[in-house]
């Protein structure tokens, strides 16, 4: 486990590289959604202190950034849970079974589409067209994406994350 | 600047390449398949078995039959001198005795024993066929270089004449006869609203501003669509290239490509290319050494479908929630910074150096007499080939569907195809004889869109396809307008309510008005275009609808209006217990 | 400035070329129904119901928006129009509890008079109305977001002429809400001036003053009409 250091540590860094991406940025009013973007990627997720941060270094009213913050799903204002599954269904999936797969883990899982689990283990979420339609139905497991996917398949790699939660078949 | 000679680089690409190729496709569909892994394969192999000297494996783009990636192109120079075992059927010959073999679902195994063919062992792997209807019945304009050109390296693209178009403009065409020969070809945007390319160029053209923007709307949100994907991971240089033309001809030196955040690969590639171009001199500041300076600069999205949308689309850019505003004034006056702004799609700016290269006449040479060239299509649902298809417009749908696609999966019939993602509609198969061009499919109450083409088979119900869509334009809508943002939310709910078997003939009209509506009074294309999937389905396939009505329910509760004043307030007290326990 | 003539309902009227429908419309005494519009803001353009028809175009366009041009025909209350301003009413009032008899706006609020201009009887869609929050933590004011429909009056006034920018929207579609600062109680919201600018402009029950009971709020409209006359005209006790 990292100690509490460490993480502070990091923070610090993170946010020196932050500072000096906005720097390059010219502290322009315009980038403020690729400022999101970088400070997403540095602290995994849009906090309230890096969004009063963003807005303070762009100069920028606290509203408008918290509202383009959540305009765009991209952008999480939660920290991300350890685990993610992530079902596509954009049309291709859609046709070719994807609720059929939601649905599966749903009832397997007890846990709600866009939900996260209690001990924000795990997040089961869906999303409107990854787009290897070729390939649909689309399942993104822990940022792998499986193609052809089978709900039968699926459980089958999902069992070991559920290894604490009662088996509800 | 450093002047740099195109020819030059050509020849020294060309000269360095080894006789035999191997193309590994490393567009995101093969790559979720497992090319990456394939990838790495080949090239160990290749070194183990000591063939560096003849064989060369490479990164390339889409070669379109993506259900049966990762897909690999074998490159043969010399096919009656090479140990690499050929069945004929399965090549294409082509000149001087040069041979392509296609392999399917290409995994670490099958790769090793494709590198072992050079030793003349017998190829364990699953052969695909160039020769079969899904690649004869297809054009390569578009998609000429994905599959051939190595996207990561602007030298592959410069050999295959690559911002020779650019180089051509820069030196021999004055900026109106740019124009000219662009409303020549009749090119039309290929971004859904298929407005002539030239006539927009021209307005921008003539609106006299000290700056100008070039946009390229690479915001490709339909589900089930991914041609603007396919080019930039394939061949990124294209667009850029296109967008430089364009820039030339309006006076404008900045452009901007607002890419989908989803789309991690394609903006690697882009960031990549423009590096490149940059410093080659082709993109920057005086460009093949003539005054002419032009940047470009990516815009990543966040995950927001409205922001295809032109004017959310500029919104985003300059760091706003992405929220569309009326129209006029039009970008092309008052765009981006209030400045006159140019906004195309990627496969619009994708034609442009092809047309300056081979002329108006080649291009308007293809197509219909209103839909000239060719459209990139995503053939997606229940057919047997799914993946990206070319083919001149005005091509009928059997032959994508049927031909092309090899129809329904076995023991299925097709149903009818959607066309234009969530702003479009569902053609039924009986008239699949319909040529796909803008008009034709206008006249059928879809649209033909930015390309998007599922397959439907009797498996589907056609009142959970609308209820589908309209889900989706229900998530995606911004808010801003009331009704897109009430009316999707009625619309599904009264979907929902036929599909639930609960709803009556009443229900059935008010679903209709409300689409009507919604259609005429939203604000932007989002929702002007969200009925359409519905609307379209209720056209051709309303006894599907009419089957899950129930009989006229009289005793039904009406929703007596909320505003009475204070003398009917008991009244309203018990409808509002009334409403919370619905 | 040059003139334009046209005509608005068979009207003939003239106007300043530049300006808008609207306000050519007002300039010669033809009321175009507005809800989301209000004086000395800039036109949002959301709430639709001052979509107009004009002849030649098969596109309604808003009159907010849409500038006057030589010969153009304008028609404000077809058949048409009034039946889709009536459905947008009933889309708002299906959409959020607006049940006026026990709203402190009653009887002061501009959708209640809209819906009875539109002569909305009954509404055709489901009610909806999810519970939504209610912030009561500013000392003097309160944000019933039940009662919100998003006209975005109250970030536009906040913006525009307080110059605090307070107010903004976050989220979006049905889940689009108005927000203090960083989506915090409004009590809570630093860059608050207390000025009561968006109180001024709210036209439902949204924002009230606490200890107003039902209908007793009162939008001070003409407070706000007189700043902007001040901020604009530099003319006052207009």
């Amino acid at each position: 486990m990292e100690s509490k250091e460490t993480k502070l540590h990091q923070e610090v860094s993170s946010l020196a590289i932050l500072e000096s991406e906005i720097r390059k940025l010219q502290y322009r009013q315009d980038a403020l959604i690729e400022v999101l973007h970088i400070a997403q990627n540095l602290f995994s997720y849009l906090s309230k202190e890096t969004l009063r941060y963003v807005a303070k270094q762009l100069k920028l009213p606290y509203s408008k950034v918290q509202g383009v913050a959540t305009f765009y799903h991209l952008f999480r204002l939660q920290p991300p849970a350890e685990h993610t599954c992530i079902v596509c269904t954009g049309t291709a999936c859609y046709v070719k079974g994807a609720y059929r797969l939601l649905e599966t883990v749903e009832s397997w899982s007890g846990l709600q589409e866009g939900h996260i689990s209690e001990d924000s283990k795990i997040s089961l979420r869906s999303v409107r067209c990854l787009e290897p339609c070729g390939i649909a139905p689309v399942v993104v497991i822990d940022g792998k994406v499986r193609g052809h996917e089978t709900p039968e398949k699926l459980l089958q790699e999902l069992k070991g994350w559920f290894v604490n939660v009662k088996d509800r078949s | 600047m450093l002047k740099i000679d195109l020819e030059e680089i050509a020849s020294k690409e060309i000269a360095a390449r080894k006789p035999n190729r191997i193309h590994c496709c490393t567009a995101a569909g093969c790559l979720s398949a497992g090319a990456e892994e394939g990838f790495e394969q080949f090239q160990k192999e290749v070194d183990r078995l000591g063939l560096t000297d003849t064989v060369q494996v490479a990164k390339v783009g889409c070669m379109r039959l993506c259900c049966q990636g990762p897909l690999v192109k074998v490159q043969i120079a010399d096919s009656t001198n090479s140990p690499f075992p050929i069945e004929d059927k399965h090549g294409t010959i082509q000149n001087n005795n040069q041979i392509e073999i296609l392999f399917h679902q290409v995994h670490a195994e099958s790769a090793k024993s494709i590198v072992a063919g050079f030793t003349g062992q017998k190829v364990e792997a699953v052969r695909g066929d160039f020769q079969s209807p899904f690649f004869q019945n297809q054009v390569s304009v578009i998609l000429d270089n994905s599959g051939n050109v190595e996207p990561e390296r602007i030298e592959s693209y410069i050999a295959a004449k690559g911002y020779k178009g650019l180089y051509q403009v820069l030196h021999h065409f004055s900026l109106d006869e740019v124009i000219h020969e662009i409303t020549r070809s009749g090119l039309r945007g290929r971004g859904g609203a298929a407005y002539p390319t030239g006539i927009k160029w021209g307005t921008v053209a003539k609106n006299k501003s000290e700056k100008k923007y070039v946009v390229c709307n690479a915001d490709e949100g339909d589900p089930g669509a991914f041609m603007n994907r396919s080019l930039l991971e394939s061949d990124p240089h294209r667009v850029l290239e296109g967008m430089a033309i364009a820039g030339y001809a309006l006076g404008s030196s900045q452009g901007y490509i607002y890419v989908r955040g989803e789309y991690p690969l394609a903006v690697q590639r882009l960031q990549i290319a423009i590096t490149q171009a940059n410093r080659l001199g082709i993109l920057g500041t005086r460009i093949f050494g003539t005054p002419f300076d032009f940047r470009i600069d990516l815009r990543t999205g966040a995950g927001a479908f409205v922001c295809g949308e032109e004017t959310a689309l500029m919104a985003s850019i300059m760091g706003q929630r992405g929220t569309p505003t009326p129209r006029p004034p039009y970008p092309a006056e008052h765009g981006l910074w209030g400045m006159p702004t140019l906004l195309n799609n990627v496969e619009t700016y994708g034609n442009i150096a092809a047309i300056i290269r081979n002329g108006s006449d080649w291009f308007a040479g293809m197509g219909t007499q209103t839909s000239k060239g060719t459209k990139v299509f995503c053939l997606t649902g229940n057919v047997v080939n799914t993946g990206l298809v070319e083919v001149p417009l005005g091509t009928p749908i059997h032959k994508i569907v049927y031909d092309i696609g090899g129809g329904a999966v076995e023991g299925n019939t097709i149903k009818a195809v959607q066309t234009g993602g969530p702003s479009g509609g569902c053609i039924p198969a009986e008239m699949f004889d319909v040529p796909v061009d803008y008009d034709s499919l206008a006249k059928l109450g879809s649209i033909l869109g930015s390309g998007g083409m599922i397959a439907l088979d009797n498996t589907n119900r056609m009142v959970d396809v609308a209820r589908f869509f309209m889900q989706f334009c229900m998530d995606e809508s911004c808010g801003k307008c009331i009704p897109c943002r009430a009316g999707t939310v009625q619309i599904h709910r009264l979907l929902r309510k036929i599909l639930a078997g609960s709803a009556d003939h009443a229900d059935l009209d008010r679903l209709e008005q409300l689409c009507v509506m919604v259609k005429d009074t939203s604000l932007c294309g989002l929702g002007q275009s969200a009925p359409n999937p519905t609307l379209s389905t209720l056209k051709y396939f309303r006894s599907e609808y009419e089957s899950l009505l129930k009989e006229s329910d009289s005793t039904q509760r009406i929703n007596l209006p909320l505003l009475c004043s204070s003398a009917q307030m008991g009244n309203q007290e018990q409808l509002s217990a009334e409403t919370k326990g619905s | 400035m040059s003139v334009v003539t046209l005509t608005i309902n068979q009207q003939m009227i003239t106007a300043n070329a530049g300006d808008t429908i609207l306000q050519a419309a007002k300039d010669a005494g033809i009321k175009i129904p507005t809800l989301c519009y209000l004086d000395g803001l800039s036109a949002h353009g959301g709430c639709r119901i001052c979509l107009v028809e004009i002849a030649g175009s098969t596109k309604l366009q808003p009159a907010c928006f849409m500038k006057v041009a030589e010969g153009m025909q304008i028609n404000t209350e077809t058949h048409k129009l009034k039946e889709y301003r009536k459905m947008i009413v009933e889309l708002l009032f299906a959409e959020g509890n607006h049940t006026c008899s026990i709203c402190v706006a009653n009887n002061h609020c501009e959708l209640q008079a809209m819906a009875m201009a539109v002569e909305m009887d009954h509404d055709r869609f489901d009610y909806i109305h999810p519970p939504k929050e209610i912030d009561i933590s500013h000392q003097r004011f309160g944000i019933d977001h039940n009662r919100c429909i998003l006209c975005t009056r109250c970030v536009r006034v906040c913006d525009e002429i307080e110059g605090a920018h307070t107010w903004d929207v976050a989220g979006r579609g049905g889940l689009a809400k108005v927000i203090a600062d960083l989506d915090q109680p409004w009590g809570e919201a630093d860059s608050c001036t207390s000025c009561g600018k968006c109180f001024m402009a709210c036209p439902t029950g949204a924002i009230f003053q606490k200890g107003d009971s039902v209908a007793q709020t009162e939008h001070p409209r003409n407070k706000l009409e007189s700043l902007v006359m001040a901020k604009d005209k530099k003319q006052w006790h207009v």
